[in-house]
């Protein structure tokens, strides 16, 4: 009975949807209808609410007659996957799609805040049609609320794999950053349909691409977090298809959040940035079809099924088209732009755009070129990590290059020599560590730049604190405590950038491994430590059996700890998973990896070392630009509150 | 700790007795996809197949092949899709040349962009800059 509700309140939900999108769109002229059409979304809302609320009952529940359910879950895991599970396929994560997009419509709906009649009720009304499109494809081509017949008892469980919570929460956070990129996508064509596009535009439009972008940020450092621990090989990123399928909305909406400010405070870049509202939901929604279709040959491909593939393009399609379309007829005759110097903040934005702007697109064209040879007869070739390390890389760096100057230059023109000079101790900083690191690595170019390049983002943003505070008089204290909000989240998330960099280079260019036999009370020189295998027994978990390895880990400073790892058998699934140890210290992660029992090695097991220099800056620099983007949502919100 | 653990433990899984060879090794590992697996370098996989295309490639280094040649080796048994690293041919030119397409497409964009904004910021002086 609960599937069924759960499917009349999907249905419910779409004829609302539509409802909604018509009532935004066809009477945008009418307050009372505009008011009814808002009054619809939080109808949609609800009901969408409503039928993921039942579809985590029948999770929790283990109703085994539910399909989804059936394939997903597994009546001894423990509640919160059993939760987690609701969205860890593919119809539960489209129905949380459709929820989140609902959601989105009726927040904009309810905080309207000083927009006018017009874009607000047309925002309304494209979201609807965004959620209805969903919908459909929920509804009909993938149903969550499906029944089973005969029910197994026990159910398939999850792929063991995902039995974590890194990734339990991984998802919802995604599909909010890849959803939120519609509500600016909504807003774009609303303002293509008004013929407007000012700066009371661009103010609505920022906070839904800030949240879109924070939470891409977030939801891809999970991700990688994930990886990290979980894959049992040390790596954080791959340049795998569906990593870049998250990475290339990141990149728009990276793009998106600096032109809207530009927008927004100087009423300049607006058709650009209307055009990166499209692009960047387009890019969403391809992500979608990259990890749901399976085309591309990838680790994620666990959810593969080619009709559903074509669907989501036909949606990726409409949407395209119609964004794009209205642009090429409407685009022209929005205000044309105020003017700034070629050295001025918008300036440095400009160029900003430009580096994340070709860098998403040759992440797209590297992602899609194995399927454009495929599909002409030329064989199968794979583009991974050289590829994209030699164009992406570097274009990234040239803009983490130009970073710091941007906040020192001011509106409409900026004195670049001044800037220079207030950045010029960063300066020195950095090309201090330059020499030393080309000294100490031996003249190894490219990890030395990058470790410049952490250095000076690191410096320049603690410089343009600096110079903040130099403003106005008065305690230095009283200063720090009255330094606008929206200072701090922008130095946060540049900081983090620098922190990010800095890992990544040192992992990348210093990491060392070794794959070594060693049976109980062996040990092995490594990494400046001593590793030593102290025993390997079995444990018994809910739904898991594992092998545990101990080890015994002899510091160079004579102290001693202890660390283990896993691998774990689950009965529903063939491979084993790993848990690796890892010893987090001042110089980067000690990282053990337990492999097989080798045959007829004498109770010898393989167990793989590395040592990953610096590797948690990786993750420490995401948590700091999602903080910022965080900060920089709350600041919007306080400036909103104060402005009405 | 005995001194035989010790050896044993030194002479572990086919590491390479040269740290530069080693390092060699396991960079390639790196760029050599699993043929059996989705989309994960040898160096990555447990398969069966990865360890015995590893050894190949401590093998191939040990008898003194250059990288060139050990991923021409993979390609002429596994075909291209073994290597991660596109060659440059007449199937894949659009693609290493995407990136400096894209970026002159774009600068061409951003400066026509320019010339028309800073046409109407010509009578600007430092004086109009806005904190």
């Amino acid at each position: 009975m609960i599937a069924e509700i759960g499917a009349f309140a999907a249905a419910l939900a779409l004829a609302l949807s539509f409802a909604q999108g018509g009532l935004g769109l066809l009477f945008a002229q009418s307050e009372a209808r505009a008011a009814a059409a808002a009054a619809v979304s939080q109808a949609a809302a609800l009901s969408c609410l409503l039928a993921f609320g039942l579809l985590m009952t029948l999770f929790v529940q283990s109703d085994f007659t539910v399909a989804v359910v059936a394939a997903n879950s597994h009546i001894d895991k423990p509640l919160i996957y059993k939760i987690a599970g609701t969205w860890g396929n593919h119809e539960g994560s489209m129905l949380l799609w459709c929820f989140v997009s609902a959601s989105f419509g009726a927040i904009f709906a309810t905080l309207r805040g000083k927009q006018s009649l017009g874009l607000w009720s047309r925002t309304i009304g494209v979201q609807g049609l965004v959620t209805a499109g969903a919908l459909i494809y929920t509804l009909f081509l993938s149903n969550p609320f499906a029944r089973l017949d005969p029910a197994p008892m026990l159910g398939s469980g999850l792929n063991p794999l995902l039995q974590d919570p890194a990734l339990a929460a991984h998802p919802p956070l995604l599909y909010l950053g890849y959803v939120g990129m519609s509500v600016p996508f909504s807003l774009a064509l609303a303002a293509l349909l008004e013929g407007k596009a000012d700066q009371a535009w661009a103010r609505a439009l920022r906070p839904w691409t800030l949240l879109a972008w924070t939470c891409l940020t977030l939801g891809i450092g999970l991700g990688s977090y994930w990886a990290y621990y979980e894959l049992g090989w040390g790596g954080w990123w791959f340049w795998d298809p569906v990593e870049n399928a998250s990475f290339m909305p990141w990149l728009v909406a990276a793009a998106l959040v600096h032109s809207a400010i530009v927008t927004e405070r100087r009423g300049s870049l607006a058709s650009w940035t209307i055009l990166l509202a499209i692009m960047g939901f387009g890019l969403a929604l391809l992500g979608t079809f990259l990890v749901r279709s399976g085309v591309l040959t990838s680790v994620h491909a666990f959810a593969v099924d080619p009709q559903r593939g074509i669907a989501v393009l036909v949606l990726l399609a409409v949407a395209l088209g119609a964004g794009f379309g209205l642009y090429a007829w409407r685009a022209p005759k929005l205000a044309q732009p105020s003017g700034f110097a070629a050295i001025s903040r918008e300036s440095m934005l400009v160029w900003n755009n430009f580096g994340l702007a070709v860098a998403a697109g040759v992440v797209l064209i590297g992602t899609l070129y194995p399927l454009v040879v495929e599909a002409f007869g030329g064989g199968l070739i794979s583009v991974g990590p050289p590829f994209f390390n030699a164009t992406v890389a570097p274009l990234l760096a040239v803009l983490l290059l130009l970073l710091p100057l941007g906040p020192m230059l001011t509106w409409r023109v900026g004195d670049m020599r001044a800037a220079l000079l207030k950045l010029a101790p960063a300066a020195i900083l950095a090309l201090i560590t330059l020499v030393v690191a080309l000294v100490m690595t031996q003249w190894r170019a490219a990890p030395a730049l990058g470790l410049m390049l952490g250095v000076w983002l690191i410096a320049g943003g603690l410089i343009y604190l600096w110079v903040r505070l130099q403003r106005g008089t008065g305690k230095l204290l009283a200063k720090i405590a009255i330094l606008p909000l929206a200072v701090w989240s922008m130095s946060l998330a540049h900081i983090g950038a620098g922190v990010m960099t800095l890992g990544a280079v040192a992992e990348t260019a210093f990491r060392t491994e070794r794959a070594v036999a060693l049976a109980p009370g062996e040990g092995v020189a490594f990494a400046g430590r001593r590793v030593s295998l102290v025993q390997v027994g079995g444990i018994e978990g809910p739904n898991y059996s594992a092998t545990r390895a101990n080890f015994r880990v002899d510091q160079a400073s004579g102290e001693s700890r202890t660390m283990s790892a896993e691998r774990r058998y689950f009965t529903t699934s063939p491979m084993p998973t790993t848990e690796v140890g890892i010893l987090s210290g001042f110089d980067g992660d000690l990282y053990v990896a337990l492999g097989e029992e080798v045959r007829g090695g004498n109770g010898a097991w393989t167990v793989r070392l590395y040592h990953n220099p610096l590797v948690q800056f990786i993750f420490i620099g995401v948590l700091m630009m999602g903080f910022g983007g965080v900060l920089s949502l709350v600041a919007l919100a306080r400036k909103r509150n104060a402005s009405t | 700790m005995t001194l035989a653990a010790l050896l044993l433990a030194a002479s572990a899984p086919s590491a390479l007795g040269d740290p530069a060879q080693e390092a060699r090794a396991q960079s390639l590992e790196r760029e050599i996809r699993c043929v059996q697996c989705e989309n994960e370098p040898i160096a990555q996989s447990t398969a069966d197949i990865a360890d015995d295309m590893r050894a190949l490639v401590r093998e191939r280094i040990a008898a003194g092949d250059s990288d060139e040649d050990i991923r021409g080796f993979f390609r002429q048994r596994y075909g291209d899709f073994v290597l991660f690293r596109p060659p440059f041919d007449a199937r894949t030119w659009a693609l290493w040349a995407a990136p400096l397409l894209l970026g002159g497409a774009g600068l061409v964009a951003v400066l026509a962009g320019r010339r028309r904004r800073t046409a109407a910021a010509v009578g600007f002086t430092p004086e109009d800059g806005e904190r």
